[in-house]
């Protein structure tokens, strides 16, 4: 099965410091691919390189097995990726409708049709489907600013989804949320994977959270893949328990 | 509750139409030109509004676009040509002169943009001021004319205040059109979360230059106005004081709400024409005035009203956020 995405020697350095080092994995059609690693092992800079928000120092990066490497953040988004970011990001003063609605808009008509069009852009029955998948039905209306902590991060999953990604890339969606919302959190992305065959990549500290969701891990520390394989594998792999453990 | 507040602004909003349409028959011709000038200001005032308070990006070079607009409409009606394609020519050459200066924005944010427009507004005011065989230098150019529309003049007072206001009217609808699209929507996450908006597929770079070039195409429309309102156009007008004013009734009236360049252009136009009684303590007054404003009504006049009313009525979760509450920002 071809990959999804392909990532090859990707290298990232911020001066002397190199926070990726020769990273290589694939991601394939439907799966969920947990990426782990101690503080500062380079997660979150090697998403932003595969995103387009950071220049990679080398290596490259292949949608559907066409380079994207360097490419902008919102031509890479057409083109079927979409994100997370590890700190809260959705746009408070739009209601939660309005902010799915946006989170879908730029990928129908052109500039003139989302001037003249609807002003939905056609998507308020998409954006209703996600309200209801993620139980924010209530909150529907309400401006993004006055939703709970982890209501905002439900919300900022479901706009990751609005248009129908190819690939989602997910920062750390369960930092901060309480429990009983981190279970919901956990079906309506299973959920998601199953009914939609969507493909994900997650980066994820919360280890139970990770293990239950992901079909497969990827584990970095200092820059470079230390083990890769199924959840229980990695879970006894002694090089992660040295990363994570210390000698 | 919100059913209460919608009710609110349209009363207040048929109330002002109302107002501004008897207007004429109550005011002196000084005062017909005073509130003119209001509705020419307004113009520009929505332009910056549109760059700054939806798409987030600071603008000090409105004034100029003001005078691009007023020179261009000035230096060919009194060279026979009539009004209408010279009103078109100003409104497009500043949206793309707009969209030019938009490029720095690509690259510098926040105060550093605005030295950078200021130093743009600084450069046309100097071209304004300096090359006399276009614009006439200090001596500025005398006797615009005022046009026709469908044959009738608008020469007078009291019609010319009335096509004023007509523009402003036309222009009001079109922004408000604009606001509620999705280009609406795609300026308030630039001004939001910009990195986020990217990540979303939303061309922060084309809304950024589409923010300034709107924004500065009002500003140029708004000058194709006050060329023939005045009717004579010297530099002075258009330096960096009249940016700076701009900017004050946006911020003033209430950045980022529809209506609040409306109020701030009041505050900045008509505020200070109403303080005239104290004589030469009248500007020192308006100064305090706004201190007292900025001070008190950090969100301008409207984020204040907001708040007031938001204050004063207890509302549900749900009932907060509806389209009509939207509708009014």
């Amino acid at each position: 099965m071809s990959a999804v995405l392909s990532v090859r020697g990707l290298k990232k350095s911020f001066g002397g410091i190199v926070a990726v080092d020769d990273v290589s994995f694939d991601v394939h059609p439907g799966e969920i691919l947990g990426i782990i690693g101690p503080n500062g092992s380079g997660k979150s800079t090697l998403f932003n390189c595969v995103l387009g928000q950071l220049s990679p120092s080398g290596g490259s990066v292949e949608l559907d097995g066409r380079e994207v490497t360097g490419m902008r953040p919102c031509d890479l988004n057409r083109l079927g990726v979409s994100r997370t970011f590890q700190l809260l990001q959705v746009f408070p003063e739009l209601s939660v409708r309005e902010n799915l609605i946006l989170a879908g808009q730029e990928h129908r008509g052109n500039m003139l049709s989302r001037l003249f069009g609807r002003r939905d852009a056609g998507l308020g029955a998409e954006a209703d489907r996600m309200i209801e998948l993620f139980r924010l039905g209530h909150l529907a209306h309400q401006k993004a600013a006055g939703l709970s902590y982890g209501q905002q991060k439900l919300l900022d999953a479901a706009m990751a989804f609005m248009a129908g990604p190819r690939l989602v890339l997910l920062d750390e969606p369960a930092g901060g949320v309480n429990p009983t919302m981190l279970v919901s959190l956990r079906e309506r992305l299973k959920a998601l994977n199953t009914e939609q065959r969507a493909t994900f990549v997650v980066i994820e500290h919360n280890m139970e959270f990770v293990m239950a969701l992901c079909t497969r891990i990827v584990v970095l520390a200092e820059g470079r893949i230390i083990a890769e394989g199924e959840p229980e594998a990695v879970r006894n792999d002694p090089n992660v328990v040295r990363a994570y453990l210390g000698h | 509750m919100s059913r209460h507040r919608g009710a609110i602004g349209w009363g207040a909003l048929a109330a002002a139409c109302v107002f501004l349409l008897v207007a004429p028959f109550l005011f002196r011709p000084y005062g017909v030109f005073i509130l003119a000038t209001w509705a020419v200001m307004t113009i520009a005032a929505i332009g910056l509004n549109l760059t700054l308070g939806y798409a987030g990006q600071i603008s000090l070079a409105q004034a100029a676009f003001v005078g691009i607009g007023s020179y261009i409409t000035a230096y060919l009606t009194t060279r026979g040509w009539p009004f209408w394609p010279t009103y078109v020519l100003g409104g497009v050459s500043c949206f793309a002169v707009g969209w030019l200066l938009g490029y720095p924005a690509l690259r510098v944010q926040h105060h550093y943009l605005a030295f950078v427009t200021l130093a743009f507004n600084t450069v046309i005011y100097l071209v304004f001021r300096n090359e006399e065989w276009l614009t006439g230098g200090i001596y500025g150019i005398t006797n615009v004319p005022r046009p026709s529309v469908l044959g009738f003049s608008v020469a007078k007072p009291i019609p010319f205040y009335y096509f004023c206001l007509a523009h402003l009217a036309l222009v009001s609808a079109a922004t408000w059109w604009l606001l509620r699209s999705p280009w609406g929507r795609a300026f308030i996450a630039l001004r939001e979360n910009p990195i986020r908006a990217l990540s979303l597929g939303v061309d922060t770079r084309r809304y950024t230059l589409i923010a300034f070039a709107l924004g500065a195409g009002l500003g140029g429309i708004s000058g194709t106005l006050y060329a023939p309102l005045v009717q004579f156009i010297d530099p002075t007008p258009f330096a960096l004081g009249l940016s700076l004013n701009l900017l004050l009734m946006v911020v003033v009236g209430g950045s980022g709400y529809f209506f609040g360049p409306f109020l701030g252009a009041v505050v900045a136009v008509l505020l200070p024409e109403w303080t005239r009684f104290a004589q030469n303590y009248y500007l020192m007054g308006y100064a305090v005035l706004v201190m007292l404003l900025m001070v008190f009504c950090p969100s301008g006049l409207f984020g204040f009203a907001d708040r007031l009313l938001s204050a004063s009525t207890t509302r549900s979760p749900a009932e907060d956020g509806t389209p009509a509450q939207e509708a009014a920002r």
